[in-house]
C-alpha cells in the first residue's frame, strides 16, 4: 500500500525554496551588518548562540511537559527560582558545580510543585503555572541580598582543541562555556529520547490520548510526573545558565520574559527539540543583530524600535513559514480514569 | 481442550453513574477455552461490566476472581498483569501515531537501552496481520484510516498482547462479512488453545456461530443465560429486548420520483493525496434507496465526505436538485436539505462534551424555534430533545447528560434521531446502524423505509451486506473508487456482489 516516493534533488530544492531563500537573505544580511569582517560575523553568530541557549532550554522544558499533556506556563518562574538558588549556593559554597546542581534540583522541585497541583490534585494547569511565576518573583526578591558575588567568577570558556581555531564556525561552536555545550548535547539527546525510545513513544501517547496509553498498561499519572519534573530540571539548567554563565550574578526578575518567549519558541518549533532549536536560533539571531546595530550606532535615535526587532523578525518569519502547528491533543486536561 | 475450570468469576458487581444503575449485582462465570457471548440492548451495561473487568472503571461493589483468586483490578495494568486483554468498543488508538506504534505501545520491542526497534515492530505487526488475515498498512497514521481499518488495528493490538482472557467489545461492528468470518475463526482457534473469551456483539448470527455460552443483560442486570443449541436468532432477540423483533423489515416496491442527487465524473483524493474516487457517476432519485456495497477503503468515505462538503473534489460535478454544490460549505449543503449520518460517530457525529439535547439540535440550533434573534430558547430545545429521546428510545439519564457518557449504541441512536428529523431531501447514511441493538435496528430501518416512502432519497453506505440487501432498491458495487455495476437489488445476489466487491469484475 504505502509507496515510498523518492524525490529528485530538483523537487526537494523546489519544495524547500522558501527556506533556502530565507537562509540566503539571512546570510547576506549577516555579512552586511558585520560589514564583511570576520570578527564581526563571529560576534553575531556567537551572540545568536548565547541568546538562544536559555530559550531552547526553556522550550525543551515546555515540550517535555506538553508532550505528556501538561501545559507549563511556569517556565519563567522555574527559571527564575533556579537562577536565584543556583547563584546563592554557588556564592555561599564557592563552587559553580554545586550551584549548577542546586539550580537543576530547584527546577525539578518546581516541576514537582506543578505536577503535584496539576497532575496529582488535578488542578488547573494554567493557574498552577501562574502561581509558580508569582511565587518565584516573591521568593527570589524576598530572600535576595545585595552585594553577593561569585567567588570564583562566571563559568569559563572551554576550547575544544584545534576545532576551536577554525575561523567563524569553529569559534562559534567549539569555543563555549560549559552550560552552552551541555545544551548543544541536550538538544539531540532529547530529540532521540522523544522519538526513538520507549519512554518517548509513551510520552507522546500519554499526551495525545491518555486513556489509550492507560489501556496498554502505561501509567498516565506516572509519566506526567516524570516528564514535568524532568522538564523542571531543564528549566533549572536555563536558570543556572543565566546567573552562573551569562551574567555572573543574580538580579531581580533577571529572566525578563525569557520563559514566555521559550513557550513561543516551543510552539514555533512544533513541540520538537530540533525545531525549537531552530526557532531559538532565529530569535537569538535577531537579538544579536540588534546588538550589532547598537555597536554601529545605527538607528539609535529610536532605541525602542531596535528593541522590538527580535520580536518582529521572529513573528514574521516563523508565522509565515512554520504554518499551522498542532499541540498534543490532551494538554490542559487533568486525567482521571472514568 | 475442554478443561472447564473457571478463568474468571465476577460476583455481585454493581456500578452506578449518577442515578443510573449501569450494573446491578451482576454475576458472571467465564470458563477457560470457551467463548462467552454477552448480549443486551444498548445501554444494558455490557461495556460497563467489561470495563470493570479490565480495570478501567472501578466497581462500587463486588469481587472478581481470576483463576480462582480474588484480584484487585484498580487499573488496566492490573488486568494486563492477570493476563486479561481487551478490544474496546470506543477504540483506544492514538490518532497521531502509526499503526505499528499503536499496536506495540506498552510492549515495544526494544534493546537494553530502551531504544525501540521500529523495524522489528513493523515486522511483528505484519506477521500478526498476516496470521490473522487482518490487513493493515503498518506505516499509516491511524487518524487517516477509515473506521473499519481502525477496528482491525484495535483487534490486532489486543492479539499482539497474547491474553489468557480476551474481552472483545463489539469487535465486528464495522468489519466486512469476510473479515468477520476470519475473526470468528481466530476466536475459535484461540479458544481451542485454552483462551477464555468474552464476546460482545449485536449480531446474533455471530453468537450462534461461535458462542459456547450466552449471557443476556437488560437494564444493568443479568436476565438470562442460554446456549446457541437451545435457541435461535429470534429467541435471542426476544431475550434481549423482551418482545419479539422483526429481523427483516417489510418494504413495498419503491416509486422513484425526480432526481435528487446527481454525481458526474467525480474524482476525489484521499488524505494521502492518492486518487480515491475515480471518475464516479451516480444518481439517486426521490423515494429510493441506493446502497453502496464494497470493501471498506474503496473510496466510500471520500465519496460521502465530498457529497456532504467535508472534502474537496478534484474534478467532476455534484448536483443536488440541479444545484451544483462543489463550492458549498457543509452548512450550505445541509441547508439544501442533505442529512448525514457519518461513519465515525465520535469524530464527526457528536460533540462529546455537549449535552444530549444540544447534540440533537446540532444541525438546527441557530434556527427557530431553537434560537430567537441569536438567543437560545431553552424550553423549545428541552421539549424537542425530550420528544426525540422518547421516540428514538435513547437511553440516557436525562437530556443534559454529556453525550460522551452515552453507551455506544445510544450515541448512534442520537445521531440517527437528529438526522432523520432534518426534513431532508437526501440522506447520506454511512454505517447507520453501527453498534445498534436488534430492537433499535428494526426501528431505524422502519424509519428509513417510511421516509423513503415519503419521498426521501437515500444514499446508504454500509459494510453490512445484509443491511444493503434488505434496504436498498438499487445497489451499486464500488471497487477502487469506481462503481462496477449499478442494478436493481432484485438482480444482484449475495455471491455476485461479494465477487465484484473483492475482484472488481463481474465475470465468473
Ligand atoms: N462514563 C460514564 N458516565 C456516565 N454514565 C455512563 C458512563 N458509561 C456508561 N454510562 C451509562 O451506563 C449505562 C450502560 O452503558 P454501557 O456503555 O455499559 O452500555 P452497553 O450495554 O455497552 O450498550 P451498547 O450496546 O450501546 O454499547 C448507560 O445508560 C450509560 O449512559
Ligand atoms: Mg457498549
Amino acid at each position: 500500500m504505502s509507496v515510498k516516493e523518492s524525490k529528485s534533488i530538483q523537487q526537494v530544492l523546489f519544495s524547500k525554496r522558501w527556506w533556502i531563500l530565507t537562509a540566503l537573505i539571512l546570510v547576506i544580511f549577516t555579512l552586511w551588518t558585520a560589514e564583511f569582517q570576520e570578527a564581526n560575523t563571529t560576534a553575531v553568530l556567537a551572540g545568536t548562540l548565547r541568546h538562544s541557549t536559555p530559550l531552547v532550554l526553556g522550550a525543551m522544558c515546555g515540550l517535555l511537559c506538553e508532550r505528556s499533556g501538561v501545559i507549563n506556563i511556569g517556565i519563567e518562574g522555574q527559571m527564575l527560582m533556579s537562577a536565584w538558588g543556583g547563584f546563592m549556593v554557588a556564592s555561599t559554597s564557592g563552587s559553580l558545580l554545586l550551584g549548577l546542581f542546586a539550580g537543576i534540583a530547584i527546577g525539578m522541585m518546581m516541576g514537582g510543585v506543578l505536577a503535584g497541583i496539576s497532575v496529582g490534585l488535578r488542578g488547573d494547569q494554567i493557574i498552577a503555572g501562574t502561581v509558580i511565576n508569582i511565587a518565584a518573583i516573591g521568593i527570589t526578591s524576598f530572600f535576595f541580598s545585595l552585594g553577593r558575588t561569585l567567588p570564583s567568577g562566571k563559568t569559563q570558556v572551554i576550547k575544544l582543541g584545534p576545532l576551536a581555531d577554525i575561523p567563524v564556525a569553529g569559534r562559534v561552536l567549539f569555543s563555549n562555556k560549559p552550560i552552552t555545550f551541555l545544551t548543544l548535547l541536550l538538544i539531540p539527546t532529547v530529540w532521540f529520547l522523544l522519538f526513538r525510545t520507549k519512554w518517548g513513544l509513551r510520552t507522546r501517547a500519554v499526551g495525545e490520548h491518555p486513556s489509550a496509553a492507560e489501556t496498554v498498561g502505561v501509567s498516565v499519572i506516572g509519566m506526567r510526573y516524570l516528564n514535568v519534573i524532568m522538564g523542571g530540571g531543564i528549566a533549572g539548567l536555563a536558570g543556572a545558565y543565566l546567573s552562573l554563565e551569562a551574567v555572573g550574578s543574580f538580579e531581580r526578575g533577571m529572566t525578563n520574559g525569557k520563559g514566555f518567549v521559550a513557550l513561543a519558541v516551543m510552539i514555533f518549533g512544533r513541540w520538537n527539540p530540533v525545531g525549537a532549536w531552530g526557532a531559538a536560533l532565529l530569535f537569538g539571531y535577531a537579538s544579536a543583530v540588534q546588538t550589532q546595530f547598537q555597536f554601529r550606532d545605527w538607528l539609535t535615535d529610536d532605541p525602542q524600535f531596535i528593541g522590538i526587532i527580535p520580536f518582529v523578525v521572529t513573528i514574521v518569519v516563523l508565522a509565515g513559514f512554520v504554518g499551522r502547528a498542532r499541540p498534543p491533543a490532551s494538554i490542559g486536561q487533568p486525567y482521571s480514569r472514568e | 481442550m475442554s478443561s472447564n475450570t473457571l478463568a474468571l468469576e465476577a460476583t455481585s458487581i454493581s456500578k452506578t453513574f449518577g442515578n443510573v444503575k449501569a450494573n446491578d449485582q451482576i454475576n458472571l462465570e467465564i470458563k477457560k477455552g470457551r467463548i462467552h457471548a454477552l448480549l443486551g440492548e444498548n445501554g444494558a451495561g455490557k461495556s460497563t461490566l467489561v470495563n470493570i473487568l479490565f480495570g478501567l472503571y472501578k466497581a462500587d461493589s463486588g469481587t472478581v476472581k481470576v483463576n480462582g483468586e480474588v484480584v484487585d483490578l484498580g487499573r488496566p495494568k492490573d488486568a494486563i498483569d492477570q493476563g486479561i486483554g481487551m478490544v474496546h468498543q470506543h477504540f483506544q488508538l492514538v490518532p497521531v501515531l502509526t499503526v505499528a506504534e499503536n499496536i506495540v505501545l506498552g510492549k515495544e520491542p526494544a534493546n537494553r537501552a530502551n531504544v525501540i526497534d521500529i523495524e522489528e515492530a513493523k515486522k511483528k505487526v505484519k506477521e500478526l496481520a498476516e496470521n490473522y488475515q487482518l490487513d493493515v498498512d503498518t506505516e499509516a497514521t491511524v487518524e487517516d484510516l477509515p473506521v473499519g481499518t481502525q477496528q482491525r488495528v484495535e483487534i490486532l493490538r489486543s492479539l499482539y498482547r497474547k491474553a489468557d482472557i480476551l474481552i472483545l467489545d463489539e469487535p465486528t461492528a464495522v468489519l466486512t462479512p469476510q473479515e468477520t468470518d476470519h475473526l470468528l475463526q481466530v476466536l475459535k482457534n484461540l479458544a481451542s488453545q485454552g483462551v477464555a473469551i468474552i464476546f460482545i456483539t449485536h449480531k446474533l448470527r455471530e453468537v450462534l456461530e461461535v458462542a459456547d455460552e450466552v449471557t443476556v443483560m437488560r437494564n444493568g442486570q443479568v436476565v438470562g443465560s442460554t446456549t446457541p443449541s437451545e435457541t435461535d436468532e429470534s429467541g435471542l432477540a426476544e431475550m434481549m429486548v423482551g418482545r419479539s423483533v422483526v429481523l427483516r423489515v417489510a418494504k413495498e416496491e419503491s416509486s422513484p420520483g425526480e432526481t435528487i442527487l446527481k454525481v458526474n465524473n467525480l474524482c476525489v483524493h484521499d488524505d494521502r493525496d492518492l486518487l480515491a474516487v475515480n471518475d464516479l457517476s451516480l444518481e439517486v432519485k426521490s423515494g429510493e434507496i441506493l446502497g453502496i456495497a464494497g470493501v471498506e477503503g474503496n473510496g466510500q468515505r471520500e465519496l460521502v465526505e465530498t457529497i456532504t462538503g467535508l472534502r474537496n473534489a478534484k474534478t467532476g460535478e455534484i448536483l443536488i436538485s440541479d444545484t451544483s454544490i462543489i463550492e458549498f460549505s457543509p452548512r450550505q449543503i445541509s441547508e439544501l436539505g442533505v442529512a448525514h449520518i457519518p461513519e465515525d460517530r465520535e469524530k464527526h457525529g457528536l460533540i462529546g462534551a455537549h449535552s444530549v439535547a444540544d447534540n440533537l439540535i446540532l444541525n438546527r440550533y441557530y434556527k427557530t424555534p431553537f434560537s430567537n434573534k441569536g438567543i437560545r430558547q431553552q424550553k423549545a430545545i428541552a421539549n424537542y430533545a425530550t420528544e426525540m429521546v422518547e421516540k428514538f428510545d435513547i437511553r440516557t439519564p436525562d437530556i443534559d447528560t454529556p453525550s460522551s457518557s452515552l453507551s455506544g449504541g445510544n450515541k448512534q441512536k442520537a445521531i440517527a434521531a437528529r438526522e432523520f428529523s432534518h426534513d431532508a431531501k437526501l440522506l447520506v447514511a454511512s454505517q447507520p446502524t453501527r453498534g445498534i441493538d436488534v430492537g433499535s435496528i428494526e426501528f431505524v430501518h422502519q424509519q428509513l423505509i417510511q421516509q423513503r416512502d415519503q419521498g426521501l432519497a437515500v444514499l446508504l453506505v454500509s459494510a453490512e451486506l445484509d443491511e444493503i440487501l434488505s434496504l436498498s432498491d438499487r445497489i451499486a458495487v464500488i471497487y477502487r473508487g469506481r462503481l462496477i455495476v449499478t442494478e436493481n437489488s432484485a438482480e444482484l445476489d449475495r455471491n455476485r456482489i461479494g465477487r465484484i466487491m473483492t475482484t472488481g469484475s463481474d465475470s465468473t
